[in-house]
């Protein structure tokens, strides 16, 4: 479906927020902006730029179901491929920077570390829906099946929420309310999903 | 001589429809624009929440007060590491000090509330004289000396920090302790208006830290009153904070307002928030993890990529007969 000229900017719009996002990032980084220990902020804010937009991506369809607003379902797929780059980057830092290409030390990092493994099964499990994220894999996998492979996205927020809810040390305020509002789009679809199987069973005479 | 500019091609004529979609076409520009800016900036704030901007400046090294005790440093070169020093500016912005603020900026930014004169220190417990000291009679009891000594963090990063203080164990041995004193504890003042953050529950207030007795006479551990030749910031645990460095950085307890001789293990503020994460000892040791994170490397403010942890961070040649016969696994 093509958007409708009206909303032809909107997913441009949103890239370029994103760009603008990490342009900023990027340039207090390179002035010496970000503190005494500036691998470490950088890593944190990368990982919540991502998680904003995962969050942000699984609360296009509650807002369409309660609001009845259509544009969120325009830049859904694109929310997910800007976290999904994301998650890239945060995890390249990561590997590079912080571990320096050491992946023996990784692995042992993500088999011991349940928030690193949390946050790592957050990363595979992305790739596969990243990778089937065009029309044509939607037709080449058909509609039902893509449907199912997509759900996956609820098992990758709430991983990335548990992520960042095992990384923090004392204050858990930021990560439960992403939390929060990753359960509270469930409870929306589960109740829309309700309502329609009950419209649908025929009515007692 | 003029000319009349030659009449444009037909072809470069905007067509009719198109000239009326202008306003259109302007609109999108400004929605794209628009929105761009909101998802840019909503992206950002959202990304920055929970580290607080460290500040531009580095802070300003205080001076000993006006009345307070001739401040005069000895150099010993026995208590230094060969290691470049952690520029003042980190050590004094990227702080965890929880009652002044949980990010690492903020306690350098609340630490005006924090008042180090008048001070005083309430010795209490199994001491021959229970009494309460001035922190100008500490200044003048014991020559302050510098010590540069490596500082490791339970969050692996770590830094190098010239300490101005005196030995713990000297003002030890000034108390008298009984033979019934087996640990020493150290409590941070409990005061919201000059610690605001402990109106906050994220731990349980007044922080504690302890030793045990061979620790605290422990010819390393020090007490501090300054660093970089000046009196401590606010940040930095002002006036009096302590410096254990083969242990964890939490272990040092800052702004201490008692010290207190106890016969049992004193129940210490990080321990009972997390028994499992953070063990009394808290002894520097690159084998045993902290359940979320390796312990086997740490950052050292200032590089990029990680270096090794060094067992009791790297004094064990000093400290590691402490420990004789200990399971360091078990007492972590």
């Amino acid at each position: 479906m093509a958007p409708k000229p009206k909303h032809a900017f909107l997913v441009p719009a949103f890239v370029t927020g994103w760009l603008l996002a990490l342009a900023q990032l990027g340039y207090r980084l390179a002035k010496g902006e970000l503190g005494a220990n500036p691998i470490a902020t950088t890593l944190n804010q990368l990982g919540l730029l991502a998680l904003a937009l995962l969050t942000a991506t699984l609360t296009c369809t509650p807002l369409k179901l309660t609001l009845g607003w259509t544009w969120p379902l325009r830049v859904r797929r694109s929310l997910g491929l800007l976290s999904f780059s994301t998650v890239l980057l945060h995890f390249a830092l990561y590997l590079g920077a912080d571990q320096g290409f050491d992946l023996a030390s990784v692995l042992v990092d993500i088999l011991k570390r349940p928030f690193i493994l949390v946050g790592f099964l957050a990363f595979l499990l992305m790739i596969p829906l990243a990778w089937t994220s065009s029309k044509q894999a939607v037709q080449r996998l058909t509609f039902p099946v893509w449907q199912q492979l997509h759900r996956l996205v609820y098992v990758v927020g709430v991983l990335g929420a548990l992520h960042f809810y095992l990384r923090v040390k004392a204050d858990h305020t930021q990560p439960l309310i992403y939390a929060a509002v990753i359960l509270a789009g469930f409870a929306v679809r589960l109740v829309a999903w309700r309502a329609k199987l009950r419209a649908r069973q025929p009515r007692a005479a | 001589m003029s000319q009349t500019p030659p009449e444009p091609k037909s072809s470069e004529v905007t067509p009719p429809e198109l000239y009326a979609r202008r306003r259109e076409f302007l609109k999108t520009s400004g929605l794209y624009v628009a929105t761009s800016a909101a998802v840019g900036l909503g992206l950002s704030q959202l990304s920055s929440l929970g580290s607080a901007d460290p500040p531009k400046q580095p802070p300003p090294m205080p001076k000993p007060a006006p009345g307070a005790p001739e401040w005069k440093i000895e150099k010993r070169g026995e208590f230094t590491v060969a290691e470049p020093l952690t520029e003042y500016g980190a050590v004094t912005t990227y702080n965890n000090f929880y009652e002044l603020g949980l990010s690492k900026s903020e306690p350098a930014e609340q630490a005006f509330h924090l008042k180090p004169r008048p001070w005083t220190v309430r010795v209490t417990g199994q001491v021959a004289k229970p009494q309460t000291l001035d922190i100008d009679t500490l200044l003048r009891w014991f020559p302050l000396e510098e010590r540069i000594y490596r500082m490791r963090c339970v969050e692996a990063w770590s830094m190098v920090i010239p300490w101005v203080g005196f030995p713990l164990a000297a003002l030890i041995k000034r108390l008298e302790p009984t033979s019934r004193a087996k640990f020493v504890s150290f409590t941070t003042l409990l005061d919201p208006v000059q610690l605001p953050n402990q109106e906050s529950r994220v731990l349980k207030w007044p922080y504690v830290e302890g030793l045990r007795i061979d620790e605290a006479t422990h010819p390393l551990a020090l007490l501090a009153v300054g660093l970089y030749g000046a009196p401590l910031p606010g940040q930095n645990g002002a006036p009096l904070r302590l410096v254990v460095p083969w242990k964890y950085g939490f272990k040092g307890s800052k702004s201490i307002v008692e010290i207190g001789f106890v016969e049992q293990e004193p129940p210490t503020t990080w321990n009972r928030a997390a028994p499992d994460e953070y063990g009394f000892y808290a002894n520097v040791n690159p084998e045993v993890d902290h359940p979320r994170w390796s312990q086997a490397s740490e950052r050292r403010i200032g590089e990029i990529v990680r270096r090794p942890t060094l067992p009791f961070n790297g004094y064990a040649d000093a400290v590691a007969h402490l420990y004789r016969g200990m399971d360091l696994a078990r007492s972590f």
